[in-house]
């Protein structure tokens, strides 16, 4: 195991105090401490958008580029250079909204790349509007009167693309969301990781009470070789959350 | 007012039938599907082993079947730049062909037609019709229909004198090249011979190219400005090409691809252009020198990337193949109007590179240029071609690299990494430009940033004016110096002229074609490079007694960046913008009528 502060930067991040975009944070450096990764050689890429901000925290090499093309640079610098370890970093605006189209393309290639999306179901960066993600009826600044449309189920967009890693962790649940991280970054292929995080300024309903009280980890028999099994199982929400790896196949 | 008609008329036959020595244009036009690209192609390439020069030019429709398909071959024994307009052989397999190519036939011109599908009226005069019982012909020799173009290459194989066999090596070539199998190619052989003898005994055609034969060492090849980029980027040791087809570029992805392999080169057919220029932004970064290419449609989708390696100073490049626009345009012609939106891409201030080659041949070097310039200047670099240069194949040199070598710029080593003790990519340096590494480097950690950002890469957060300044003043400064290694604007023909031509790109061909059939003095400055080279351009300037832009688009867009580059007004223009290129015909009736 090499020393976290390996991985780490002195810089000060710009997230608001008692952020859960620490806790994810936390969990990928503990990912990276416990796999012996060498910082130079991981290469990360970062979307725009509070988690995108986390860019100057992580002492790898790093690219901060477009809103919602993550995925592209992140497969472009893989097929460059297969030794490295890649992992694309965004949050839901930019990996369900304007990058929709590179998941469900990269589910469908099995780049072999790990995908880590910090799932808050608003643009907060952007100081609170709706995002694909955010339920219907969800009242935001650009919704005043709530969104009118269907809330986006990303889980279920990657496994019906043809992913081969999914699972959903929680941000607050750092040792179990460092397990996922390390299984997605071994896993040879695409491997999607949505981490459920409250949004603690903007969100008055997904709160950390609220989502304490429904999350649950899949069990350990769970038949992650099922997709189909997989494809119903993301779709429980409600009084019970899942998280856990839903679905891995390995070549 | 009829007289001024005729006189029209008079000059306009005149200069059509002005008749260069040993020097042919074949053509043949049917239906899509029917096999005249391959023929054009066979027949230019059998120029090639006969030691004589060959420029082959396609139209062609956005579909797979019906419509019009045509092919024309300009055949020399002296190099030819472009395709001329004037017809000598013409071989039709539809009546639509005929209308089509009726008006550019030159006088004493042969035109062979389909006699099933082909009826000809009396309009006609000094044109001898010669009908073809292709079908019948084929039957009573055992020959599949879809083998008509070759009974076809096989009689114009007479017109030419070309030994039979050297015409059998380039069916061969092409065939195999086409995947082909060897029992198809065969009975390709097999009916250009018969049309051969048919042409020879039946027809008894006569054999109108003098060639002497008389082979030089120089070693040429044949090729479409496409292929010259691939070889140029393969040359330039391209390790990454992502895009996603649009018609004129796709055939570089389609050649790439086949290649990948043998140049150790990932190819991707990306989701979308989006992704293509981000991939190749990702695979540049990872250092890898990489390169994407599309069309003006594409080109708009991948503005926001191209800004992304302006800002996170990443060596990309960017191929334009342009085509007729706005929107989707005319998919599968030809036209020089995305020069200024290139020159103006992207929001922000950032310097602009283009390079544009006006054939095969520069295509080749422009791209082996485009490399090292993105390298050097750490910068997206464009190269701009069109339809006409992009799908037209000419014979030419064989490419030479001489000195040429390839030059990575301040690319980091990790030796070189390892002695520095505070490594700074955006580092603030005499020239602008900072020395550079990529991931997998020892030592060598940073972050590329398409936000603005501070020496090492981390993003400038809250006001940071001095930083933001000084940031901007290096991206800027970089570029102080590039006119030296750009290519440079250069004159043709007459030093003195009364009248100049200024253009740039695929209007050299042309251009050049007419310089030799004008008796008057005019001369030509061609345009090669973006940013202008307002030195050279000015010198070159000063002897002009009177300029004509001749432009393949609407408004004349490299006169107007001239304009704004100089301060000097350019009002006299010659703009074509109906999807098709300048022909050298057309350039000498403008100038004879016009000017």
């Amino acid at each position: 195991m090499t020393n976290q502060n390996n991985f780490i930067t002195s810089n000060k991040s710009s997230w608001c105090p008692g952020c859960s975009n620490f806790s994810i944070k936390a969990a990928l450096v503990r990912t990276f401490s416990e796999l012996n990764l060498e910082p130079h050689k991981i290469a990360m890429v970062f979307d725009i958008g509070c988690a995108g901000n986390s860019c100057i925290l992580y002492n790898t090499y790093g690219f901060h580029g477009l809103h919602g093309r993550t995925i592209p640079v992140a497969v472009g610098a893989k097929m460059a250079n297969k030794s490295l370890t890649v992992i694309g970093i965004a949050g839901d605006g930019g990996a369900y909204g304007e990058g929709l189209n590179h998941l469900s393309e990269a589910s469908r290639s099995n780049y072999d790349i790990t995908f880590i999306v910090s799932n808050n179901f608003l643009y907060s960066l952007t100081t609170g509007q709706a995002s694909p993600t955010s339920e219907k009826g969800t009242k935001t600044k650009s919704t005043p009167e709530g969104v009118q449309k269907e809330g986006l189920n990303p889980l279920l967009i990657a496994l019906s693309a043809g992913a081969s890693f999914v699972a959903r962790g929680y941000a607050d649940e750092v040792k179990h969301l460092s397990e996922i991280f390390k299984e997605a970054i071994k896993h040879k292929g695409f491997s999607l990781i949505d981490v459920l995080q409250p949004c603690i300024t903007l969100d008055k309903k997904n709160t950390r009470e609220w989502y304490k009280n429904r999350i649950y980890m899949l069990d350990k028999n769970w038949p992650v070789k099922e997709r189909n099994k997989a494809m119903v199982k993301v779709q429980e929400w409600g009084d019970r959350i899942p998280i856990g790896i839903f679905f891995k196949e390995e070549e | 007012m009829w007289t001024i008609f005729k006189f029209v008329v008079k000059i306009r036959n005149q200069i059509l039938n002005m008749k260069q020595e040993n020097f042919f244009t074949w053509k043949i036009g049917g239906e899509a599907g029917q096999g005249q690209q391959i023929a054009g192609l066979i027949l230019g390439k059998t120029c090639l082993s006969n030691n004589l020069f060959s420029f082959i030019y396609s139209e062609y429709p956005s579909r797979l079947r019906g419509g019009l398909v045509t092919n024309q071959v300009c055949i020399s024994d002296k190099p030819v730049n472009s395709i001329s307009r004037k017809i000598d052989f013409l071989f039709v397999l539809s009546q639509f062909a005929l209308e089509q190519s009726k008006n550019d036939l030159a006088d004493n011109a042969l035109v062979f037609y389909d006699s099933d599908r082909v009826k000809i009226d009396k309009i006609f005069k000094k044109v001898k019709f010669i009908p073809l019982p292709l079908r019948d012909l084929a039957k009573q020799n055992n020959i599949n229909a879809f083998m008509l173009n070759s009974l076809i290459l096989g009689i114009s194989n007479v017109l030419f004198g070309f030994n039979i066999k050297l015409l059998e090596k380039s069916i061969k070539e092409v065939l195999k090249e086409n995947n082909k199998s060897e029992n198809l190619i065969k009975d390709n052989i097999r009916a250009a011979e018969i049309g051969y003898r048919y042409g020879c005994e039946k027809l008894k055609l006569k054999t109108f190219l003098k060639n002497k034969l008389d082979f030089e060492k120089n070693k040429r090849i044949i090729l479409t400005g496409n292929e010259a980029i691939v070889r140029g980027a393969v040359l330039s040791n391209c390790g990454f090409y992502s895009a996603y087809p649009m018609t004129p570029a796709s055939s570089i992805l389609h050649i790439l691809a086949k290649q990948a392999k043998r140049n150790k080169m990932a190819v991707n057919h990306s989701e979308d252009e989006i992704a293509a220029v981000n991939m190749a932004i990702g695979a540049s970064w990872a250092g890898k020198r990489a390169m994407t290419g599309t069309s003006g449609g594409g080109i708009a989708l991948m503005s926001e990337g191209i800004n992304l390696a302006a800002m996170s100073e990443t060596p990309l490049v960017i191929i334009d193949a342009q085509r007729p626009g706005p929107a989707t345009g005319m998919a599968t012609w030809t036209e020089q109007g995305d020069l200024q939106y290139l020159a103006k891409i992207g929001y922000g201030d950032f310097p602009k590179v283009i390079l544009a080659p006006s054939d095969p041949e520069e295509a080749f070097y422009f791209t082996f240029l485009a490399f090292n310039l993105a390298d050097i200047y750490q910068s997206p670099v464009f190269i701009l071609t069109d339809k006409y240069v992009s799908e037209s194949y000419k014979i030419i040199s064989d490419f030479d690299l001489g000195k040429n070598r390839i030059n990575r710029g301040k690319l980091l080593t990790e030796k070189q990494l390892l002695k520095i003790k505070d490594y700074k990519r955006y580092s603030f340096t005499k020239d602008g430009i900072s020395p550079r590494s990529f991931p997998g480097q020892k030592k060598g950690i940073f972050l590329a940033n398409g936000n603005e950002h501070n020496e090492y890469g981390f993003s400038i957060d809250g006001f940071s004016g001095e930083m933001r300044k000084k940031q901007m003043e290096k991206r800027h400064l970089k570029f102080k110096n590039i006119f030296k290694d750009l290519p440079k604007p250069k004159l043709f023909g007459a030093k003195k002229a009364s009248l100049t031509l200024i253009g740039w790109g695929s209007v050299k061909g042309p251009v050049l074609e007419a310089l030799g059939n004008l008796n008057k003095k005019v001369n030509y400055i061609h345009i090669p490079a973006f940013p202008l080279d307002v030195k050279t351009l000015s010198k070159l300037l000063k002897d002009v007694q009177r300029s004509v832009f001749i432009e393949n688009n609407y408004k004349g867009q490299m006169a107007d960046l001239v304009q704004e580059a100089l301060g000097i007004k350019f009002k006299e223009r010659l703009n074509k913008y109906d999807g098709r290129q300048f022909f050298p015909e057309e350039i000498i009736e403008e100038i004879r009528n016009k000017f």
